[in-house]
């Protein structure tokens, strides 16, 4: 793997934030974008994401790219997304261990797969195909997932084990996701843990989740919970430098309120690192 | 199952709730399924929510919920970006309320002000620029943001008193079908009601028509005097909108 290993903590940048982060100086490491939000062919939202790659490093973090859509990635996407990746130079390009898009089918949502040979063999042959046309390696985030295969041949973390070592991209490890997964379908978080591949992790989501009828649900409609502040600081020494994030993407609060849960995570963090020590 | 298989029994379990397709996912994946469910349809609908905020104030939440349902049961999405579902949004509301055209004529100014928003950037030409231009050889190029509608009634003074807050007129009907641009200058999509005539004489500038073959035809139509007034009218009004990008010659 050759994404550069980069240190330091940020926020998602949302649309009720860009004033702010284009008037003052805001006390964060780098921003991640949604792509999707700014592969359109111009206006404002490219001005102002320009605007703000001048001011931090930004992450571009897609949700349609769909490395498991069993009948391959969409040439036209990947040529938009490449770009955006040519304008922008992000510090990441990142993206999900899911599908979303079918025969001209596109759900919007993150869709799982079963972990089988068949489905490594085919998100492998995506990725590939998709670093190739973006010109760099990719980091792939493990989803929350709501359904459990029966047919699977293989563990979440094994499969991305397997993802990594064939196709060289590096990993954004989602603990909430983990979490929330972990919770849905009664596999032990800390052994998912200790299983992905320390040194592929270049970036950490931190987010919320809710408690559906049935299970817990991926929300980012709340503050980081102590279950996943505690999976956070249980993985943070394993890892090498990485680039910590809050992700909010919905009743988004005052940037202070995020701020300070940024903080929250940088303490942990130091905490964790000073006790592995 | 194959993965291809299964993504086909995903996608009709989504859009039509096939319980055919669900099942082979077998019982212990229902909990599952009806999440994937609820967020297909809750991601779709909060994406026309946020697309058609005025047509949603016009029409009333109950009746724009159901145009929602309808529009889902109708159309899956397919583009790459969430934000293209909105495009066919107009359509639906034309079917839904043939009686009442403005409601899909306000629906189309909401999504055009939308893709106008994220078009293609493309500088206006200023005044200073005119000095040299041959007018007998001018072509015009027109804005990669503009986009033309057809209108029958005062959809756009409906829309703009929703947008400032201010009671709505009653709907009118035009004395004769007109029709409606939308496009961005600088950062702001704006839109002019217009009539048939610039409607046509836009569509052929933009497909490529020189300025004298168009002050030709207006002349046809109204004569000698009032052709050419109503020809550099035009004109004049396209360069103070930013409507002209470029003058070849």
């Amino acid at each position: 793997m050759t994404i550069a290993p980069f240190s330091g903590f940020g926020l998602g940048l949302r649309k009720p934030h860009y004033a702010e982060f284009l008037d003052t100086p805001i006390a964060v490491d780098f921003v991640e974008v949604i792509s999707e939000n700014f592969m359109v062919d111009g206006g404002r939202p490219r001005h102002i994401l320009r605007d703000v790659r001048a001011r931090y490093p930004v992450a571009l973090h897609g949700v349609s790219m769909s490395v498991g859509s069993a009948d391959g990635v969409d040439g036209a996407y990947l040529a938009r997304l490449r770009a955006l990746v040519d304008e922008i130079d992000p510090l990441f390009v990142s993206d999900h261990l899911s599908w979303s898009r079918i025969e001209g089918f596109n759900s919007h949502d993150l869709l799982p797969l079963p972990y089988t040979e068949e489905a490594l063999d085919l998100v492998c042959a995506n990725i590939a195909r998709a670093q190739d046309a973006l010109g760099r390696e990719m980091l792939i985030e493990n989803p929350s997932t709501y359904i459990d295969f029966a047919s699977a041949d293989m563990t979440e973390w094994q499969f991305l084990d397997a993802m990594c070592a064939r196709t060289g991209c590096g990993l954004l490890l989602d603990v909430n996701n983990v979490f929330v997964s972990a919770t849905n379908h009664g596999f032990d978080p800390i052994a998912y843990l200790d299983g992905v591949p320390h040194d592929r992790v270049r970036q950490i989501h931190l987010a919320g989740h809710s408690r559906g009828a049935e299970m817990l649900i991926d929300t980012h409609d709340r503050p980081v919970p102590a279950s996943v502040w505690n999976l956070y600081a249980y993985v943070m020494p394993k890892l090498g430098p990485v680039a910590v994030m809050i992700e909010r993407d919905d009743d988004i609060p005052p940037l202070a309120e995020l701020l300070a849960e940024l903080g929250t995570a940088r303490t942990i963090a130091r905490g964790a690192l000073r006790e592995a020590a | 199952m194959s993965l291809i298989e299964l993504q086909r029994d995903m996608r009709a379990w989504l859009t039509s709730e096939d319980a055919v397709a669900a099942a082979r996912f077998g019982e212990a994946a229902a909990p599952g399924l009806r999440v994937y469910q609820n967020n297909y349809r809750a991601q779709l609908a909060a994406c026309l929510e946020e697309s058609f905020e005025h047509t949603r104030d016009w029409i009333g939440g109950e009746a724009f919920h159901r145009a929602v349902v309808a529009h889902v049961d109708r159309l899956a999405p397919s583009s790459w970006t969430l934000d293209a579902y909105a495009r066919d949004f107009p359509a639906t509301l034309e079917i839904l309320y043939l009686a009442d055209p403005e409601v899909a004529e306000l629906g189309w100014l909401e999504m055009a002000l939308g893709e106008a928003f994220v078009a293609a950037d493309a500088d206006a030409v200023s005044a200073g620029e005119l000095g040299d231009v041959d007018w007998d050889r001018a072509t015009l190029r027109i804005t990669p943001t503009l986009d033309l509608g057809s209108l029958t009634t005062n959809a756009p003074a409906i829309w703009s008193a929703l947008a400032t807050g201010e009671v709505p007129p009653a709907v009118e009907f035009l004395p004769e079908p007109g029709a409606i641009l939308v496009w961005r200058h600088g950062d702001v999509a704006q839109f002019r009601a217009i009539d048939q005539y610039e409607h046509q004489a836009l569509l052929s500038v933009r497909a490529g028509m020189s300025f004298a073959k168009l002050c030709d035809l207006m002349v046809e139509a109204f004569g000698q005097e009032i052709g050419i007034a109503r020809a550099g009218g035009m004109l004049g009004q396209w360069l103070a909108d930013g409507l002209v990008v470029g003058i070849a010659t």
